[in-house]
């Protein structure tokens, strides 16, 4: 492998386990505000401990999003400094940004949100969660207009020596085409993540306790999450698909796997083994004229292919045909399961459906697989350039040796397998442990009040502040 | 786009990154020290306390460091991109070690099984991200290779006698600011240790100091000319006679029982550190290589971002300090954790 394969694996590790935790937390982040909202507004006991219940988790997720994201915000020097001299101009400023709109405000406020509940009133209190949840959405914003323009590169001007400088209007460069589509597309799929990981929670302890008041609410707010959203999210995407289809065909093509042009509209594979050297999808299992109905609302579209693309240029087609099916046959469970959850709602039994749980539970870690799948459609997609169209990823990278990459790829590897996979246990024991009526605040040991207060009526309303514990 | 004559915008930059970096080293320079400082104070209340009193603000502190790094790719990108890979190992090592003492603020309480194991990550994590922050600074000190707008040089260029120096000297100056800051922050027990380990670290810290100061004036002719020549030396003599004044006065502090007084005058002495490194290189970004013109990011970008700058930076400063404001005063054992 040369230096150039590694840095592109060293980035693809380290940012695809970095995404896990942003996923994650932003739509947590939002998740506790509205919790925190519901107990102001109702005053009712069960959104304090549900609250409590997840800020221990969001604490443990926001931490590692932290450190990870570190990382992050350095390997676009130490790994593609050739890239970071050439698009700095234009990228620097929004990262630069991202830093000062969202990074520090949710650093600044996490502190009073996860350890000054008991010091700040619960109005103060609020808002600081209102600030975390809103620095996780900014910067949310600012990295995907980064990334976006990557795709889809507006509102620059060359210079001569090849480095692309702001235009006149930064609206131009932020607000670029894909943008609006990938914002929303990527911040409803967090959302989505958090609902079905919360779901996936609620239903584990319904299973074991249909009784308890913590699992009953919180499945309940995921499944109406489930409902809403999934549908949401499918519609954004095809419109995110649309959008693609006009700035980066060879994307689109190579997520349906066309590698011939379709004059008179062309076949949806819905499965099949693509084979790029020969140019061909095998064992093809097709709907005819139906991609054309997606992408150009009409049958009878001219669709082109790969065939107009030169190999050099084409994006890895197996990788994001594959990783395109993981995604969109998960958002078609999640809103599934969404629709399936309202029906048993309506009837009256969304929280007396065995079944209904298995299956929340199984789709649980389902956001997180989507996500991830998704993000590779795009960026892998986006290949072989960084800033698309313009500079090639062969030309972004640092001048670095091999040896040098592979050492500190293994070290990535071994640290991040090792520190995230024990994060990773010790969010499932704090799931896995049943939501408590008088659920403990971020104290040092877990569960400390736990053992030590009695069981009165499980959802009895507390009239202390939301971190008191009431014994 | 007009700016007024006189005003360079660049001057403007280098000074914010400057800022950005000081206020790196004030805030995340205590909570790493307390990492360094963790072998040394013994398990149970005192550590569970020494933690508290940095859990709610770390994350925070650090952040300064992504500012750091984030600026300098707005406003420098052509520095950023030299010396980055330049200092890829130790920047590396660095970022891995924060990962460790990052994750360790919340894994250690929720696993008392392998508390003792990640107390180790922290400690190691915090001294490793240290040495390798202070090696990083005497690699770029030293001089980089650079070839036309990128680093020629191999991975371990920076790896010399010199980058050790600078790599203990931090990590016994962010020792002395943990110390201080425990000084502050804790009582009985731990506040006599760490009282004691200030001590300590203070003459070990002036000693290293002075050790850096010479073997910099060393490295090149053109470091030695700036501090030597008639007539810079008499403005830069006051450094090193300030530096010794503010070790005499932090130890009086000390040796007064002041509890707060302690921290600011370690503090001082960080800031005559960087003034001596600001004098070394400027107008240098890349010293002895690149100056801040050459690396600058053009106008647009400079102006787009001074806009978020100067609106940002005093708020992040005010609920900065209201943070801080809120876990004010002496942690007590039970903590706010």
């Amino acid at each position: 492998m040369t230096a150039f394969d590694l840095a592109r694996a060293q980035f693809a590790f380290t940012v695809s386990f970095h995404f896990l935790f942003p996923a994650f937390s932003i739509g947590l982040a939002s998740f506790l505000a509205v919790l925190e909202a519901q107990w102001l507004r109702t005053g009712s006991g069960v959104y304090a401990n549900l609250y409590r219940y997840w800020l221990k988790i969001f604490a443990v997720v926001f931490g590692m999003g932290v450190v990870s994201g570190l990382v992050m915000s350095y390997q676009f020097g130490t790994n593609w400094s050739v890239f970071s001299d050439r698009a700095g101009p234009v990228i620097g400023p929004l990262m630069a940004y991202e830093v000062l709109t969202a990074f520090f405000l949710e650093a600044g406020f996490l502190g009073v949100m996860l350890f000054g509940i008991t010091k700040v009133g619960r109005r103060l209190h609020f808002v600081a969660t209102l600030a975390v949840a809103g620095g996780t959405f900014i910067s949310a914003f600012w990295i995907l207009s980064v990334n976006s323009w990557m795709q889809t590169p507006t509102g620059f001007e060359m210079a001569a020596d090849g480095r692309f400088m702001p235009g006149p209007s930064w609206v131009a460069i932020i607000f670029n085409p894909s943008f609006p589509y990938r914002l929303v597309h990527t911040v409803l799929a967090a959302y989505l993540t958090t609902a079905f990981a919360v779901g996936g929670v609620g239903a584990w302890h319904l299973l074991r306790d249909a009784a308890n008041p913590g699992a009953r609410t919180m499945f309940s707010m995921a499944m109406w999450m489930a409902a809403i959203v999934a549908p949401l999210q499918i519609m954004a995407g095809d419109a995110h698909g649309i959008n693609t289809l006009a700035w980066q065909p060879a994307k689109v093509m190579a997520m349906e796997g066309h590698f011939q042009s379709h004059p008179h509209g062309a076949p949806l594979i819905l499965f099949g083994l693509p084979d790029q050297a020969r140019q061909r999808v095998d064992y093809a299992v097709e709907v005819p004229k139906l991609s054309s109905l997606i992408l150009k609302h009409d049958p009878d579209a001219p669709l082109g292919g790969l065939d107009r693309v030169p190999l050099a240029d084409q994006p890895p087609v197996a990788i994001v045909f594959w990783a395109f099916r993981v995604m969109v046959g998960l958002g078609l469970a999640m809103a599934g399961l969404g629709l399936w959850s309202l029906v048993l709602r309506l009837r009256g039994r969304l929280h007396a459906s065995p079944w209904l749980h298995r299956a929340a539970v199984a789709m649980g870690p389902a956001g997180f697989v989507a996500v991830l799948a998704g993000w590779v459609v795009t960026e892998t997609g986006r290949q072989p350039y960084t800033v698309y169209g313009l500079l090639r990823t062969v030309h972004s990278v640092s001048p670095l040796a091999a040896p040098t990459v592979a050492i500190s790829l293994a070290a990535f590897a071994l640290v991040y397998f090792a520190v995230f996979g024990m994060g990773i246990v010790y969010l499932l024991k704090l799931m896995a442990r049943p939501p408590q009526a008088h659920e403990a605040t971020l104290d040092g040991i877990p569960i400390r009040s736990a053992g030590i207060t009695p069981a009165p009526a499980l959802d009895a309303p507390q009239p202390g502040a939301i971190g008191e514990h009431v014994a | 786009m007009t700016i007024p004559a006189g005003i360079d915008l660049t001057v403007i930059w280098a000074a914010i990154i400057g800022f950005a970096i000081v206020a790196y080293v004030v805030l995340d320079g205590f909570d790493l020290g307390i990492g360094i400082l963790f072998p040394f104070i013994p398990a149970g209340p005192d550590r569970d306390t020494a933690m508290n009193s940095i859990a709610p603000v770390w994350d925070g502190n650090e952040t300064w460091l992504v500012l750091g790094g984030g600026g300098l790719l707005a406003a420098f990108p052509l520095a950023y991109a030299i010396i980055l890979p330049a200092l890829y190992v130790p920047l590396i090592t660095m970022l891995l070690g924060l990962v460790l003492r990052g994750v360790a603020f919340e894994f250690r309480w929720r696993d008392a099984g392998h508390r003792a194991w990640w107390d180790r990550a922290f400690a190691l994590g915090s001294t490793l991200a240290t040495f390798m922050q202070g090696a990083a600074l005497g690699g770029l000190l030293q001089g980089v290779r650079v070839v036309g707008r990128g680093y020629a040089g191999g991975a371990w260029d920076w790896f010399s006698g010199f980058s050790m120096l600078t790599g203990i000297s931090l990590v016994l100056g962010y020792a002395l600011l943990g110390a201080c800051w425990l000084n502050w922050k804790t009582a009985g027990s731990l506040q006599r240790r760490a009282v004691a380990h200030a001590r300590r670290f203070g003459v070990l810290l002036l000693a290293a100091i002075g050790a850096v100061s010479l073997a910099t004036l060393g490295l090149d002719a053109d470091y030695a000319a700036r501090w030597l020549a008639l007539p810079n030396v008499l403005f830069t003599a006051q450094v090193p006679i300030a530096t010794v004044i503010t070790t005499a006065l932090f130890y009086r502090s000390l040796s007064r029982g002041h509890e707060v007084q302690p921290f600011f005058w370690a503090l001082a002495l960080f800031g005559l550190c960087i003034a001596g490194l600001g004098i070394s290189i400027w107008p240098d970004v890349v010293p002895m290589r690149v100056t801040i013109w050459q690396a600058a990011a053009p106008l647009r970008s400079q102006v787009f971002m001074l806009i978020g700058a100067g609106v940002m930076v005093p708020i992040i400063l005010a609920y900065t300090g209201w943070a801080y404001w809120v876990f004010r005063g002496k942690v007590d054992g039970a903590g706010y954790h």
